[in-house]
């Protein structure tokens, strides 16, 4: 990610140390990791002692201080889609690519995550890549959704 | 639009809106919830490309609106102005909807709501049991408005509860009313919204804030997103009367960052706010002056703590502190600080229109009004449902939720997630009452009523939630982060049946130190569900040590 862009995204939030988090995220986002060089141009332009970026940085789930994947793979493990199954969904998955939550493959092709309660209880146990919601799915389904995702 | 600066000139702007609606025009309302999209627009853009090919632009209206409730159903479409009710409708439906349904003015029998018990179908939303046994008072509005257009609100007479408040009130009489109605805060605790307001109002401090905690952490709670997504001038408008009766010039809102399409209309919502002139300087003309900033959670379940959200909001980690002083005294940057839940300033606007007689009038004697419940787990029918406090969960789990499927028996349901309490079937005729929950060790949390069928293993679903706690827990203080983990320790020996005499009683004790000594609600409330089933499971934790015992 070059300094300018960068630089960019910190002048949107005005420049204020109080934005340190939205800074981080929208660099997340385009990023989808936190490289080191980037988090120490962050604190010198914002003034937020490096130490204190990554008390933060770690601290939230969503930041990744590695690289991740093409695509973020999160199988839901809130209480509902326990209920209804999602044990399963989550071995199933962990097969098939071969890492843990928390992991990302070789290839960069996946990163995989397990987040608790992603949105849609009604309708679990759900599965969630790239931000597109896989709903009311089973085991069986897990291989052909994953297809999609090169 | 041109701003609006006073009462009468918000009046006119309302006739000419209205005067330009046309009643008979027909419409589409498509439920933009995340259980009906699952975040993506296909369904969205073949009704609009259906309208196109048949050249209906202009003539037929399409607006993707918040939540509907019936997620178990889902996707939703309802089509105005008849109030057909379409349920599990797919892009393939688009074509037949259009041509049959909004210019034939028939309905497509395939895509009705069929009760799965009598067989009956119901063509309208106020025919399926599901919808008529609620009072939707907050949600009702979400399919007639597009959460996007600020004159859909003001239409249905938005805005008219801060005129009244700004223009017709002081900001005591405001404070005075949300005290009369008894307003109990929606997120957790219960705790009275007006006692609260009045300890930020009587702090002595130049600058104060209000703040909407939108952060809905709680896995199994989804209402507070239905509302917001779905109606958010609603709770805007609600904040703004808040910071006039608190005398906060800056309000904050705190909402999640995986929610696309509720941040986009929450952004939106502020903008059109601004431009109307409902936020910014001279409101209506009142000499009120407010703004509200937007704040993102990004990622982790203790930022919901009040404290720590407002950490947040500082821009530093977000870590508990301990509270020998109260937030509504000392909060972001030590200034006195007022944070409600989304669904707490959703009830705001209509105490002021309708008064606080006329809201102290639903529910018990001590828990007035609606609340909003997110039905889960074991349940035929999920969603979000609103019902007046007192009615029986009974009502809810079978009348409501449509009871058990596949033909299991009930064992218990459970309210706050992981730091919430579990009640058995036996209890199922309590009333949902902030009070009458409590005393049972089940407080109703955020709303999230989880159904639990008869083959839940309860010692599991302790391990399961101390699970969720222990990658959760800041960290912080030694009670939670250390007491969680031996707690897990334990149950997850119990739950494969290696329990060791004494293990409850070290349960029990652990229980008590957590809940004493944590610096916040998270790792005080993390005892709750063992609590409660040591209160009405005991014998299904001792099995987990007797089968030890037997193996041996």
């Amino acid at each position: 990610m070059d300094e300018q862009r960068i630089d960019e995204i910190i002048n949107k939030y005005g420049g204020k140390a109080n934005s340190v988090i939205m800074v981080l995220m929208d660099i997340q986002h385009e990023n989808h990791w936190l490289p080191r060089e980037v988090l120490a141009q962050v604190s010198e332009k914002l003034g937020v002692p490096l130490s204190e970026i990554l008390h933060i940085a770690t601290f939230y789930k969503t930041f990744s201080l590695k690289p991740q994947g093409r695509h973020e793979v999160h199988v839901c493990r809130g209480t509902s889609c326990h209920q209804r199954g999602s044990a399963r969904i989550l071995e199933k998955v962990r097969n098939l690519i071969g890492i843990n939550p928390g992991e990302t493959t070789s290839d960069l092709r996946f990163s995989l995550e397990n987040g608790s309660c992603l949105g849609c209880c009604t309708l679990g146990p759900e599965m969630v890549v790239d931000g597109v919601h896989y709903r009311n799915i089973t085991p069986e389904d897990v291989e052909e959704i994953l297809e999609n995702y090169k | 639009m041109a701003r609006i600066n006073s009462g009468p000139e918000l009046e006119d702007a309302r006739k000419v809106i209205v005067s330009k609606r046309e009643l008979d025009k027909a419409w589409l309302a498509i439920c933009g919830g995340i259980s009906c999209l699952g975040g993506r627009d296909s369904l969205i853009h073949a009704f609009e490309e259906e309208i196109r090919k048949q050249a209906l632009e202009g003539k037929v209206g399409v607006r993707v609106t918040g939540c509907h409730g019936f997620c178990a159903q889902g996707p939703n479409v309802v089509i105005y102005p008849e109030e057909i009710c379409y349920v599990r409708v797919q892009p393939e439906d688009a074509s037949e909807i259009v041509s049959r349904t909004l210019i034939g003015k028939k309905v497509v029998d395939r895509l009705v709501y069929t009760d799965p018990v009598t067989g009956k179908k119901a063509v309208h939303q106020s025919e399926i049991p599901y919808y008529k046994k609620q009072t939707r008072n907050l949600l009702g509005m979400n399919p007639r408005i597009d959460p996007r257009s600020i004159d859909d609100y003001l239409a249905i007479g938005g805005y008219s509860a801060l005129a009244k408040a700004l223009l017709r009130m002081s900001p005591e009489q405001v404070l005075e009313e949300v005290k009369k109605a008894n307003l109990r805060g929606r997120g957790g605790g219960g705790f009275p919204a007006g006692l609260k307001w009045e300890t930020a109002r009587n702090a002595k401090a130049e600058i104060k804030y209000v703040i909407c905690n939108g952060h809905e952490g709680e896995p199994g709670a989804y209402m507070d997103r239905a509302i917001f997504q779905g109606n958010p001038h609603l709770i805007v408008e609600g904040l703004i009367i808040g910071g006039y009766a608190v005398g906060a010039r800056q309000g904050f809102i705190y909402t999640r960052h995986d929610m696309p399409r509720l941040r986009e209309n929450v952004d939106l919502a502020l903008k059109m706010a601004e431009e109307y002139g409902f936020l910014g300087k001279n409101i209506l003309g009142s000499g009120f002056d407010f703004q509200i900033e937007v704040h993102l959670d990004v990622g982790i379940f203790v930022s919901g703590e009040a404290s720590a959200l407002m950490k947040s909001i500082e821009g530093k980690a977000p870590e508990p502190r301990p509270k020998y002083t109260r937030t509504a005294v000392k909060g972001i940057w030590e200034r006195p600080s007022n944070l409600n839940n989304v669904e707490t300033w959703a009830n705001v606007p209509q105490i002021i229109s309708k008064g606080s007689d006329w809201y102290a009038g639903i529910g018990t004697e001590r828990s007035k009004g609606t609340k909003m419940i997110s039905l889960s787990g074991n349940i035929v029918n999920t969603g979000v449902v609103e019902v007046p406090f007192g009615t029986s969960l009974r009502e809810i789990v079978y009348d409501i939720g449509g009871g058990i499927p596949n033909g299991k028996k009930l064992k218990a349901v459970h309210f706050g997630a992981a730091m919430g309490g579990t009640l058995p079937v036996e209890l199922i005729d309590t009333p949902l009452d902030f009070d009458a929950l409590s005393k049972l060790g089940a407080g109703i949390g955020a709303g999230g009523l989880f159904v639990m069928d008869e083959d839940t293993d309860m010692v599991e679903m302790s391990r399961f939630f101390l699970d969720f706690l222990a990658n959760e827990s800041c960290g912080k203080c030694v009670p939670c982060r250390e007491g969680i983990r031996q707690m897990l320790r334990i149950f997850s020996r119990m739950s494969e049946g290696k329990g060791k005499e004494g293990d409850i009683e070290t349960l029990e004790e652990l229980c008590e130190v957590g809940s004493l000594a944590s610096l916040c609600a998270l790792g005080k409330t993390t005892s709750s569900p063992i609590r409660s089933a040591l209160r009405f499971f005991r014998k299904e934790y001792e099995k987990s040590i007797e089968s030890k015992a037997g193996a041996v």
